[in-house]
């Protein structure tokens, strides 16, 4: 490369030769035909289908027909009651379940690092929630969690406890859901953590003994800097998995009671089970664009403190 | 970044199965002509398509049996569906792709309205039972052009109060007339102690509803023009005080305390066991869920008794009924020989014989919607009490029945209501509201 950019330079006259030579190369190692398949694929599954709901979002929309009504689809969404609550719901339920996962996973990687008996089998207990069918584990929370049957109060019972009902309080509800959530995506934080504390040299906690750096100087000036790219990865994924949860709100509460517990997802949900299609897919693209509006940025700051 | 592609993804599929739906629509008449040709032997072999619950399976497989019994070259395949929401959701993709089956059975009323029978299903005026049919259920499935798209299916039944017939006797209550003696038996009730006045259940969301939907007889005794005027949006449940009443009753209900303790959790099946055995007195309920007593609580079917949600005037004391909620539909693509199989189908079920099969499944209560069609002698004290309604003339249909115009969220607005978030009035407001989208949805002039 090097040297053609230099023949480039050194013969400004005849420059559209050496140009020629580099696509011919470039044609020759890749073809541009490889890209078809998946251009197509591409093309057909997500372009199409994007465009078309950008273009479905602005009409009223019943499968059968549609008519251009503007953004009167936005408007009527963001008028929606459930849509008031369920913005604020999907910020609650994201911030909370993704700071959890940060600390719980930072403090259950550090537990399962260190030289603890059982270690490789802790790891697993860990982790095992994250293969469970999200609807499985919803579905067993409910059951648990119910107010009068449920294992929880039950057992809470026993100690003197009168249980609130966890699901059943519309004030309580999301903060439930949300404790499942964490239950169930901590081993994957877990693991990411584990990995990025691994990764880090032995020098370094070696240098910082042999200095007489305390346990939590080791901790605050080794480990958590140098797993900032875990904790980048653990905030993006949890983040983003956070603002666009639906399935388990759905198998424990369907967003109620009344709609204590609705997020944005389930809100479009409902729309669309309604029968309000172009209303529902408004409310996709809104999705869409909450989610691009705060992880964009984050993504780019979390990775711009990589670098630096 | 693999979540973020995957929740992009998330939106693309919707969009794409919206478009593909759309795009099978353009072509599902051409498509499904061809589907009648199968079966050349003289054999025609169609489905019904039922909802999925134990009483919706078992009544659809007993008329089925009769029906090939009675037409041996005839075979009929069963497939169910989910109720609810969903239910109608996969009703409306299944038309608009031409995926629907021969005959199925859905509701009349508003939401045979948001299927389009006009563009989608085949009119039925010509058959020859279309002349013997109860008058609000031929009413109330009609399409906006006037013909007649569906075939009666089951009993007409009440919108009410179940309650206890023991607890009314050994407190000496009598059946309420009135909204304050309804609320006077619940006080006595509750100082007699032991058993809860009023069962809720909102563990099933669609059960909260019945204080409003069932009030609705109330509403238009005291506001004859409610129905065309709420289509219009002249009038709205907020500012009309008779309909405003419905949500002031939850509100009125569980202020005093009346509500059973596990109202929240509650299931449809925990309400009719607690009302059959006497651990609650009251449960305001569709007169059809008494057709699953015998099952949640052997023995007790006789225990249960039906009244009218009261109104505020005794002498204007009568029951909202929904006639049938359920009606057979036939498809507008269905051709040939599946054609004349499903219309003998919804033929059959209008007989005696298919009536007859129909209640071995689902025991009536409420009479039959087609004139040919007589009850047995032994039916169960709901049927009795929802019968009675019907012979003195105090029936009249739910609101769904006379205008299209139903939010889908109100049974979460009457949980709301219920479990004190919001008020009555607020709640009524938000109704107001959640009308106002199937509204525009339907195009309805008045609304924009």
């Amino acid at each position: 490369m090097a040297s053609t950019v230099g023949t480039t330079e050194a013969t400004p006259s005849a420059p559209v030769v050496p140009k020629t030579t580099r696509r011919k190369e470039r044609k020759g190692t890749y073809p541009y035909w490889f890209y078809l398949p998946a251009t197509i694929i591409y093309t057909i599954f997500f372009l199409v289908p994007t465009f078309a709901s950008f273009y479905f979002s602005f009409t009223r929309w019943d499968l059968f027909t549609s008519t251009w009504i503007g953004l009167k689809n936005y408007q009527t969404f963001f008028a929606e009651q459930a849509l008031i609550t369920g913005l604020g719901n999907t910020l609650i339920y994201a911030v909370i379940t993704s700071g959890l996962k940060v600390v719980l996973g930072m403090a259950l990687a550090l537990l399962l690092t260190s030289k603890i008996i059982a270690r490789g089998y802790l790891r697993s207990v860990v982790f095992f929630p994250v293969l469970v069918s999200t609807i499985g584990v919803g579905l067993t929370f409910t059951v648990l969690m119910n107010p009068e049957k449920g294992l929880i109060n039950n057992a809470l019972a026993v100690v003197g406890i009168d249980g609130p009902g966890w699901l059943t309080n519309p004030s309580l509800a999301l903060f439930s859901i949300a404790f499942v959530d964490v239950w169930k995506g901590v081993g994957l934080a877990t693991v990411i953590y584990i990995a990025g504390l691994v990764s880090i040299p032995q020098e370094y906690y070696e240098a910082a003994e042999v200095d007489g750096a305390s346990r939590w100087n080791i901790f605050r000036n080794i480990m958590l800097p140098l797993a900032r790219p875990a904790t980048a990865t653990v905030i993006t994924l949890s983040l983003i998995g956070g603002l666009r949860s639906f399935d388990l709100i759905w198998a424990m509460t369907k967003g109620g009671p009344g709609f204590a517990s609705d997020v944005i997802a389930s809100v479009i949900y409902k729309q669309y089970q309604a029968g309000f299609y172009g209303l529902s897919t408004a409310g996709s693209v809104v999705l869409f664009l909450v989610v691009t509006i705060i992880v964009v940025p984050l993504t780019w700051w979390l990775n711009r403190g990589e670098e630096s | 970044m693999r979540f973020s592609r995957t929740g992009r993804r998330g939106i693309a599929l919707t969009a794409l199965a919206a478009a593909t739906t759309l795009f099978a629509a353009g072509c599902s008449a051409g498509s499904l002509g061809s589907a009648g040709g199968e079966g050349s032997a003289g054999a025609t072999t169609i489905t019904l398509l039922s909802g999925a619950t134990d009483t919706e399976v078992a009544s659809a497989k007993a008329v089925i049996e009769a029906f090939q019994a009675a037409n041996p070259n005839i075979t009929v395949k069963h497939d169910t569906r989910p109720g609810g929401s969903e239910g109608d959701n996969l009703v409306k993709t299944r038309l608009a792709t031409g995926e629907m089956a021969e005959v199925f059975i859905y509701n009349n009323g508003s939401l045979l309205q948001a299927i389009k029978p006009e563009q989608n299903l085949a009119p039925l005026d010509d058959q020859p039972w279309a002349g013997q049919l109860d008058e609000l259920f031929a009413a109330s499935s009609k399409g906006s052009d006037g013909k007649l798209y569906g075939g009666p299916y089951g009993t007409a039944f009440g919108g009410g109060v179940l309650y206890n017939i023991p607890v009314y006797k050994k407190l000496g209550l009598e059946v309420p007339k009135t909204w304050d003696e309804f609320m006077a038996n619940n006080k006595k009730i509750k100082e007699a102690g032991g058993v809860d006045p009023v069962e809720q259940t909102y563990g099933e969301t669609w059960t909260s509803q019945l204080f409003v939907l069932g009030d609705y007889y109330n509403v238009e005794a005291a506001v004859p023009n409610f129905a065309a005027d709420y289509t219009a949006n002249k009038v709205k449940y907020a500012t009309t005080p008779e309909a405003l009443a419905g949500f002031q009753h939850i509100q009125d209900v569980k202020d005093a305390g009346y509500f059973n303790k596990d109202f929240a959790s509650a299931k449809l099946n925990d309400g009719m066991k607690a009302v059959a055995t006497g651990a609650a007195a009251h449960y305001p309920q569709l007169g059809a869920s008494a057709a699953n007593t015998e099952n949640v609580a052997p023995g007790k079917s006789n225990d249960v008794g039906f009244f009218a949600l009261p109104g505020n005037d005794a002498a204007k004391n009568g029951m909202t009924v929904w006639p049938g909620t359920t009606a057979m539909y036939i498809p507008k693509s269905v051709e040939g020989d599946k054609l004349a199989a499903a219309k003998k189908l919804v033929e059959f079920a209008t007989t005696q014989q298919g009536c007859d099969a129909y209640i071995k499944g689902n025991p009536p209560q409420g009479p039959f919607l087609s004139k040919a069609c007589h009850l047995p002698s032994e039916i169960s004290q709901v049927a009795k009490d929802t019968q009675a309604y019907f012979e003195s003339g105090n029936a009249g249909p739910a609101l769904e029945f006379k205008s299209p115009v139903k939010g889908p969220a109100l049974e979460q607005i009457c949980i709301q209501v219920g479990t004190g978030q919001v008020d009555a009035k607020k709640g009524a407001e938000l109704y107001d509201q959640d009308v106002k989208k199937q509204a525009q949805q339907l195009g309805l002039p008045g609304w924009e």
